[in-house]
């Protein structure tokens, strides 16, 4: 059986299946953890058939595992699925997280599990959706679906009172502008007769869409609105706290980041190229702030999950910093930096989820001495804030590396200086992590580990982070396993339009053999070298 | 069948008027004790016939009778049909609700199909003189309905009120009838449209249809003419408000489409910036009254004033996209407001003592699958994807985008933006736990769900309907889109097409033009 065509729509369509089948179970025992997680697993091996089955040697973006059927007639909405080098890994990794989230919410979650896993496994529809829609209208179906379990997960199961406001908030946020990138939407099926990304695409780089670049430009602004408060990009980042603050671990394991991005890169970069360079000084400008200001409001944060908030909005913002220099090593190493995320991150997020289950505070002063007590924890909590703040051998170290020779090479005003600014986020994110590290596991021992016993961690939370650790080294020393296919979807983005004339291929190629193949090659001599020239640039 | 037209175009009408009558001499006869019920399906099942006469007249084609004043086709059958798919499940949703509270129910029941009979009278005539018939029918059987609750003082309120300002603005298009026929010399609508090519006073027939604007303005709660909405959506029992919020506002959505589209075609330049200041005075006005009402049925009162701007954004696009794109809405939001309706009539119940939103803290809890329908409804009032309300918002806005009205289409979806924060607070409050309880950390008794007294069989069936026809609309609109497409075509061209304005048409050929075929 040839699943190639079929495999998109399945793993999409799985979770979904499974949440009507959880909908119908009875809340009764074990019965809704262990169904949501085979659901999860079931969909995960689903995801695990693309980079198996992926053509790496086929360049230049081309989708895969295609499906394209007509949805409905009249406007001409097709149900296009299709991955590339850029989705597949994100879908894979959507994949992964999804039972280790399960597993993690086993005991947290105690009450109306029902609601619960239902949700879970809808955001997962959306989520998946998200990356692999290649209709515009599809997308956009699955992007405010996407909305509305998150929303839920964080009214019904937020931690404190506060919870309600929080979930309104996340959803005023994210559907106000999601109304402006409708408006654009609709704008560019005006002009054009169609949704279909890949026609869009076509278009926009025959110049094609519209003559008019004001309303060009106006419905470009539309979309990146809307996508960088999803992410969310500096200014932007009001709902990003509290969401974080109130969210259930496995929902705040995806609540930011992968999917504002991903459509960021997908449909701002791929209908609006021109208006993206354009306007890349400004991100890059915000990106830079973002970082350093995210970094410095963690430094003061004694709550955990706020400061967990802000290394996160810095931490996006270095991915939005690496992607709007347009070099191909600032994309690569912005999107290899997304999984990154998604994975160090949600390790964090677990490992603060389980304090939490424990001790039932998030505020660090609370703790300390937790390393005698709790050591498996503090080993893998220490591994984890190493993999964070990018320490060579492990997973974020390849992507900052890249994004920061990415932005120092862009051709942009002043990106020395912004590369340099951004790289004291590197050194601002290792003092606050290390400072958290100190304040819960190593001082004397606090008031809550000396009031309640708490326990090391059990054979389902092992289970549930050990993939993670191990991903934090193999993605240290083995990126080329990823970049393959990343490489392909990041090389089209890459060249400036002011450029983009006959050289264009020369012009890439340099690039590729200047800058992009001492952080790719992986072997770790290498990968030493690169340091080396980063810290000079930011000493310049 | 050898009929003749005059019997068989208005043969639904006939049916339900018959159906009615027959439920009040048996009213009259059966003992205060008795269960009104059997007179409820009764009246449902009149109503499903209805349904299907009305299914089979499609293939008639287009219809005439009674000297020209009735006209039966797709458009007007498609309104036939909506109007009766809204009664069903309205019928279904308040069987049970008069039972043990009110003896006089079987009132009820014809009182609806009367309505229903005038509602549909309004979508198949083109006669102006017989529209307001349809409408006086309609209406009264409204104002009667809004008082049902009897002896409850907001009941009274809302009737009283409605009456009052529902007399007042019917007067207003009454008077609009006359200035047409002033201008043009006729009270049809086709002769109205050929009249004012040739009309001495164009002014006076521009303001015979402002009139008419006011009359229906106030039938589909538009703003400025929305004053009486809150109040009698608060006060009138809760399937009432259901019903009346979508079915005669269907009906008057017809009249203005075919008052607007085929009998005043020749000044769509004016009248289309006219209906473009309503619009977005109406979802904005709607929108902001909302944000600040506690009680839930107001709440969705004023949600309603917005919805009917939404709907009034299609009238500023070109006709075939713009009629179809209402038609859509119209039976979207019917089927969901039916269903929110439905569902708040299942937790007031009665005698409505859950009425506002901190009484639905932890609706989840206590009726969890009744939550899940009420958070449907409400994320399709929203206009999430996946339900009705998204598409008719989506065809609604892309034919005004199409027709080049940018900025209407951004004050409506930032306005849907707005819209969400107080669908969203109620939807919040369904699923959270009350506050009293939510700081205790153990489990109290607020947290085991409340054995909730079981949803009727009935009710049940049309609430299932509503979320069905709301989830359809939302994954396959093809059918429905379909559907309205061919009731849109056939209202343009059930009458003689006047040469439309060259403003008209050199905007139509920009709109044709614009499309750039695929390239790949």
């Amino acid at each position: 059986m040839n699943l190639d065509h079929s495999i998109l729509t399945l793993i999409v369509f799985a979770p979904l299946a499974g949440a009507l089948l959880l909908a119908l179970l009875p809340d009764r025992g074990k019965i809704m953890q262990w169904g949501a997680l085979s659901v999860t697993l079931f969909t995960f091996l689903l995801t695990l058939h693309l980079p198996f089955h992926y053509s790496y040697a086929s360049q230049s973006g081309a989708f895969q595992f295609e499906q394209n059927l007509p949805w409905i007639a009249s406007p001409a909405i097709r149900y296009h699925l299709g991955v590339d080098g850029l989705s597949m890994w994100l879908t894979v990794l959507t994949g992964l997280l999804a039972p280790l989230g399960v597993l993690i919410s086993w005991r947290a979650i105690d009450r109306r599990k029902k609601l619960f896993y239902v949700l879970f496994l809808l955001q997962q529809v959306a989520m998946m959706g998200i990356f692999v829609s290649l209709d515009l209208f599809l997308y956009y179906a699955f992007w405010e679906m996407s909305l509305v379990p998150m929303t839920l997960l964080i009214a019904t199961f937020g931690r404190s009172e506060h919870r309600r406001r929080a979930a309104i908030k996340y959803f005023l946020y994210a559907f106000i502008p999601s109304a402006l990138l409708l408006v654009a939407m609709l704008w560019l099926y005006a002009q054009t007769g169609t949704f279909d990304l890949p026609t869009l695409a076509a278009l926009a780089a025959q110049h094609a869409i519209s003559p008019n670049s004001a309303a060009l430009w106006i419905a470009s602004l539309g979309f990146l609105l809307a996508f960088s408060v999803k992410v969310p990009v500096f200014p932007l980042h009001g709902w990003l706290v509290d969401a974080i603050a109130e969210a259930p671990t496995a929902a705040v394991m995806v609540l930011a980041g992968k999917t504002a991005l991903y459509s960021i890169l997908r449909f701002s970069f791929s209908i609006f190229p021109e208006q993206s360079h354009r306007i890349a000084p400004l991100m890059i400008a915000l990106a830079v702030i973002g970082i350093v200001y995210g970094a410095l409001l963690a430094l003061v944060q004694n709550d955990l999950k706020k400061l967990a908030a802000f290394s996160t909005l810095g931490h996006l913002s270095f991915i939005t910093l690496g992607i709007f220099t347009f070099t191909i090593a600032g994309l690569d190493g912005g999107i290899y930096h997304i999984l990154n995320h998604e994975i160090s991150g949600g390790a964090f997020f677990i490992l603060l989820g389980l304090l939490y289950e424990r001790y039932h505070t998030n505020d660090m002063r609370e703790y300390g001495g937790l390393a005698a007590k709790l050591p498996w924890v503090a080993t893998l909590f220490v591994l984890t804030t190493l993999s964070i703040i990018g320490l060579p051998m492990l997973n974020s170290f390849v992507g900052e590396v890249l994004i920061l020779s990415g932005s120092m090479q862009s051709t942009l005003a002043y990106h020395h200086l912004w590369t340099a600014l951004a790289t004291t986020g590197v050194i601002l994110s290792a003092a606050y992590m290390l400072r958290m590290i100190q304040r819960v596991f190593y001082c004397d021992l606090g008031p809550k580990p000396q009031s309640i016993p708490g326990w090391d961690l059990d054979a389902r939370e092992h289970l549930a982070l050990w993939p993670l650790v191990v991903l934090f080294l193999v993605m240290g020393v083995a990126s080329p396993l990823w970049m393959r296919a990343i490489d392909g979807a990041a090389l089209p983005m890459a060249d400036p339009p002011a450029t983009a004339q006959a050289s264009q291929p020369d012009r890439v190629i340099k690039l590729e053999s200047e800058t992009y193949r001492p952080a790719n090659a992986a072997a770790p001599a290498t990968i030493q070298t690169t340091p080396l020239q980063t810290s000079s640039g930011g000493a310049r | 069948m050898n009929l003749p037209p005059s019997v068989i175009a208005l043969l639904p009408e006939y049916v339900l008027t018959l159906t009615g009558i027959l439920i009040m001499l048996i009213e009259a006869v059966l003992k205060p004790a008795t269960s009104r019920k059997p007179l409820g399906w009764l009246a449902i099942a009149g109503t499903t016939a209805t349904g299907f006469i009305s299914y089979y007249q499609l293939r008639l084609g287009v219809l005439t009778a009674f000297s020209g004043s009735i006209q039966v086709g797709p458009f007007s059958i498609f309104f036939h049909l909506l109007i009766g798919a809204v009664v069903v499940a309205t019928l279904l949703g308040s069987l049970d609700y008069f039972e043990g509270h009110a003896s006089h129910a079987g009132e009820y029941f014809a009182l609806v199909l009367f309505g229903a009979v005038g509602m549909m009278l309004m979508t198949c005539s083109v006669e102006l003189l017989m529209v307001f018939i349809g409408l006086e029918i309609s209406s009264i059987s409204t104002y009667i309905l809004a008082g049902f609750r009897k002896g409850h003082p907001t009941s009274a309120e809302a009737s009283l009120k409605y009456f009052l300002l529902g007399s007042f603005a019917t007067a207003f298009f009454l008077y609009g009838i006359a200035l047409a026929y002033g201008a043009t010399g006729s009270t049809s609508i086709a002769a109205i449209a050929a009249g004012i090519v040739t009309s001495a006073t164009p002014r006076m027939a521009f303001l015979a249809l402002g009139m008419m604007i006011v009359g229906l303005g106030f039938k589909v709660s538009a703003a400025p003419f929305h004053l009486w909405t809150p109040d009698v959506y608060q006060g009138a029992p809760a399937p009432v408000v259901g019903l009346m919020s979508t079915a005669p506002k269907a009906a008057a959505f017809a009249v203005l489409l075919r008052i607007a589209f085929s009998g005043f075609p020749m000044m769509e330049h004016r009248w289309s910036m006219l209906m473009w200041g309503i619009a977005a005075l109406s979802m904005t006005i709607g929108n902001l009254g909302a944000l600040k009402q506690t009680d839930v049925k107001r709440m969705l009162a004023y949600s309603s004033i917005a919805h009917a701007g939404y709907l009034l954004v299609a009238f500023t696009a070109f006709p075939p996209a713009g009629i179809s794109a209402a038609c859509f809405y119209v039976a979207a939001y019917a089927a969901m407001n039916v269903g929110a309706f439905a569902v708040i009539t299942q937790v007031g119940g009665y005698k409505e003592t859950l009425r506002s939103v901190a009484d639905y803290q932890g609706l989840a809890l206590r009726r969890p699958v009744l939550a899940a329908l009420f958070a449907f409804f409400l994320l399709s009032l929203i206009g999430i994807p996946f339900t009705g309300g998204f598409f008719g918002k989506f065809y609604v806005f892309s034919a005004a985008l199409q027709a080049g009205h940018v900025w209407i289409a951004v004050i409506g979806l930032l306005n849907s933006g707005v819209a969400c924060f107080y669908y969203l607070r109620l939807l919040a409050s369904v699923y959270t736990k009350p506050e009293a309880t939510a700081s205790a950390d153990n489990l109290t008794p607020a947290f085991v769900p409340i054995p909730a007294p079981a949803i009727s069989l009935p009710a049940g069936i049309g609430l299932t309907l509503a979320a069905a026809a709301t989830l359809m609309l939302g994954i396959l609109p093809g059918h429905i889109l379909h559907l309205a497409n061919f009731a849109s075509s056939s209202l343009r061209t059930e009458y003689p097409a006047a040469p439309p304005p060259a403003a008209l048409s050199a905007a139509s050929q920009r709109a044709v033009l614009l499309p750039v075929s695929p390239i790949q």
